[in-house]
């Protein structure tokens, strides 16, 4: 029996990810009595599978095809992977890479998928995985009798392996048809950087989905107005259009980590999360008890913006707008 | 008449759950449960219906798996420009406790291969269950190209070249450009367009056009499909892990001790 993991890099950097796997994969393994192995696939296989050896890893497979991350090319090798090395539990990132080609594996080989884990467990031969519904509010715990599977994990809710490992590192012949790849990657852009950049402020106020309409922003815009602040949102409103992408905060927007973030009508979901969890300060303003943002906020004030933003304005001398 | 092209877009009835829910057994009470179209399969929609008015002779079907109820969903898909739907519903999918990525792959797939289109498109994720597999697992299951999280799609080049040249979302503000040849799967991501309310007039349209509704049996397919090694042994709402210091009172209070915090930190001068 074996754990199998498989790395995630881009433009030639393993990310973070890659070494929560390792952990995730070492407690299963562990809790399953079985070895841990990874697999990097594709780029600087040799580099990669240097920084992956770790303490607790047993075996580094390296298939050696292409430079990025291509998933005609990753669901073909990962299923060449679990056919020819005994693997029965598939562990890959839940990142967008992982979106695009774990379904694709589990389907190949013809078992269960269950993504976005944030904790795994293994039980008298059955493995518990515990995941969130209902925009984190509601956890559940899916079983899966024995039985091999592919589950994604969630980013940052494993710590990264550290220590030297010895591993033993070699190439894997996945022998990919060349064929069977209808997709070209044809390059890589970044967002514009735009009028501001968020993740240089010190004080940010962010606005979410509680805002409600566009015309509703004049209020945030008064207290960042009075405060000096800067404005951010999550991603709804920029969705909307109501603010510019440069704007959002989270895994596909920006990182921030200023001194005080104020979260305002935002619920706090895991892809919002990553891009503000590093904030010194954070303080959040919702109608919702149990919003997840309460679980990593400093202050916070259960309560109706339109009530709380306007008497903040005041206290820092401003005049709420009529809206 | 063949038309052009024809898109299929898979749409999601969710349930929205209200503040103060609670849980019975392995699932929540649905008294506290209301009804929505997926957020992203509104933008999925959009995304169909815009291919259509740009090209001559593009048909558009939604296709949903989803009880009696979900028609009002299915309807709104039909308000905003889609020509027509499927509605798969069958007691065995009632009675199932979780419809694994699997099953629901398998169940559109027999859609797909008796629709034939060129393009489908689906959702990134659902908002209830959040698994974000179904579009790929279902172009694996029958055999077309994908791509996963698409926040940009050419159209001139799906209805000219046969090719979707996309953008990926990627983590960090960067975007991956890839082409896929077409029958595709794209999943698409929130913010690729701007979803349109239907008018009433396309409220009235849809009123006439058709549902058809299929059970597992019509799909040519067995009860078992609906069967799945998983199983849902617990659901609870997570233990706060919050150690706020929580501001109390009405709001003028909140509001006043949030502001000495804020002077405080001095990120706020007097
Ligand atoms: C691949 C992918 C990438 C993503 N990237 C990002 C990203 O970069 N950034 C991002 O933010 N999201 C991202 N998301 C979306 C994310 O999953 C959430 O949908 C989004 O963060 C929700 O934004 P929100 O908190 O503003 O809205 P909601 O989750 O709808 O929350 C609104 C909150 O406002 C509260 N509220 C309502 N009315 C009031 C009121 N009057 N006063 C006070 N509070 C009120 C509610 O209680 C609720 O908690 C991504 C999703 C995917 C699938």
């Amino acid at each position: 029996m074996t754990v199998f993991v498989v790395a995630d890099h881009r433009r030639g950097d393993l990310r973070d990810v890659s070494f929560e796997l390792l952990t995730a994969g070492r407690e299963l393994a562990d809790a399953a009595g079985t070895d841990l192995h990874a697999a990097v696939i594709s780029g600087d296989t040799d580099a990669f599978a240097d920084k992956l050896n770790r303490e607790g890893v047993d075996a580094i497979h390296v298939v050696d095809y292409g430079e990025e991350f291509n998933h005609d090319v990753y669901a073909q090798a990962a299923t060449s992977l679990v056919e020819n090395l005994g693997v029965d539990f598939l562990v890959v990132p839940n990142s967008v890479n992982g979106l695009d080609y774990a379904p694709a594996v589990a389907s190949r080989v013809d078992w269960p998928y269950v993504s976005d884990a944030v904790d795994l467990g293994y039980v008298d031969g059955t493995l518990e995985i515990t995941r969130e519904m209902y925009g984190s509010k509601v956890e559940t715990t899916v079983a899966i009798d024995d039985g091999p599977v592919v589950v994604s994990i969630r980013g940052a809710e494993w710590p990264p392996a550290e220590g030297d490992g010895d591993a033993v590192v070699s190439t894997f012949d996945a022998d990919i048809d060349e064929d069977t790849v209808g997709s070209t990657v044809t390059g890589f852009e970044e967002a514009d950087g735009g009028d501001v950049d968020i993740s240089e402020a010190e004080f940010l106020v962010s606005i979410g989905r509680g805002i409600e309409e566009e015309e509703n922003l004049e209020l945030v815009e008064e207290l960042v107005d009075v405060t000096d602040a800067i404005l951010s949102s999550s991603r709804p409103v920029v969705d909307n259009g109501w603010l510019p992408e440069n704007r959002q905060v989270g895994q596909s927007g920006k990182q921030v980590a200023p001194d005080v973030y104020l979260a305002i009508g935002i619920s706090g979901a895991v892809q919002h999360v990553a891009g503000m969890k590093n904030s010194d300060t954070i303080i959040a303003i919702n109608t919702d008890p149990n919003a997840p943002i309460f679980d990593i906020a400093d202050y916070g004030i259960v309560g109706d913006l339109f009530d709380v933003v306007p008497e903040l304005i005041e206290q820092f001398g401003g005049t709420p707008p009529d809206i | 008449m063949e038309s052009q092209m024809k898109v299929l877009v898979t749409v999601k009835e969710v349930a929205v759950v209200q503040d103060g829910f609670e849980i019975a057994g392995t699932e929540i009470d649905d008294t506290y449960l209301s009804y929505d179209l997926n957020e992203w399969d509104n933008y999925a929609v959009e995304e169909a219906v815009q291919l259509a008015e740009a090209g001559d002779d593009v048909e558009v079907v939604a296709v949903t798996i989803g009880p009696e109820r979900s028609e009002e969903t299915i309807r709104a898909a039909l308000a905003k420009g889609a020509d027509r739907a499927v509605r798969i519903w069958d007691d065995a999918i009632a009675d199932a406790e979780l419809l694994d990525v699997e099953t629901k792959a398998q169940l559109l797939g027999t859609v797909v291969e008796r629709e034939e289109p060129d393009l489908v498109l689906s959702g990134v994720q659902a908002n209830d269950d959040n698994f974000g597999a179904t579009g790929v697992a279902l172009a694996e299951e029958v055999g077309f190209q994908w791509a996963a999280v698409v926040n940009a799609l050419d159209t001139g080049n799906v209805l000219e070249e046969g090719v979707a040249s996309v953008r990926r979302e990627l983590e960090g503000g960067v975007e991956e450009l890839t082409d896929i040849d077409l029958p595709a799967v794209l999943t698409i991501q929130t913010g690729i367009n701007e979803p349109r309310y239907a008018s009433l007039r396309g409220i009235r349209q849809a009123q006439s056009k058709e549902i058809s509704t299929w059970t597992i049996g019509d799909l040519g397919l067995t009860e078992d499909v609906a069967e799945s090694s998983l199983n849902i042994t617990a659901m609870y709402k997570p233990e706060s892990e919050s150690d706020a210091e929580y501001f109390d009172g009405d709001a003028d209070k909140q509001a006043a001790q949030l502001a000495d915090i804020l002077r405080d930190k001095e990120v706020v001068a007097e």
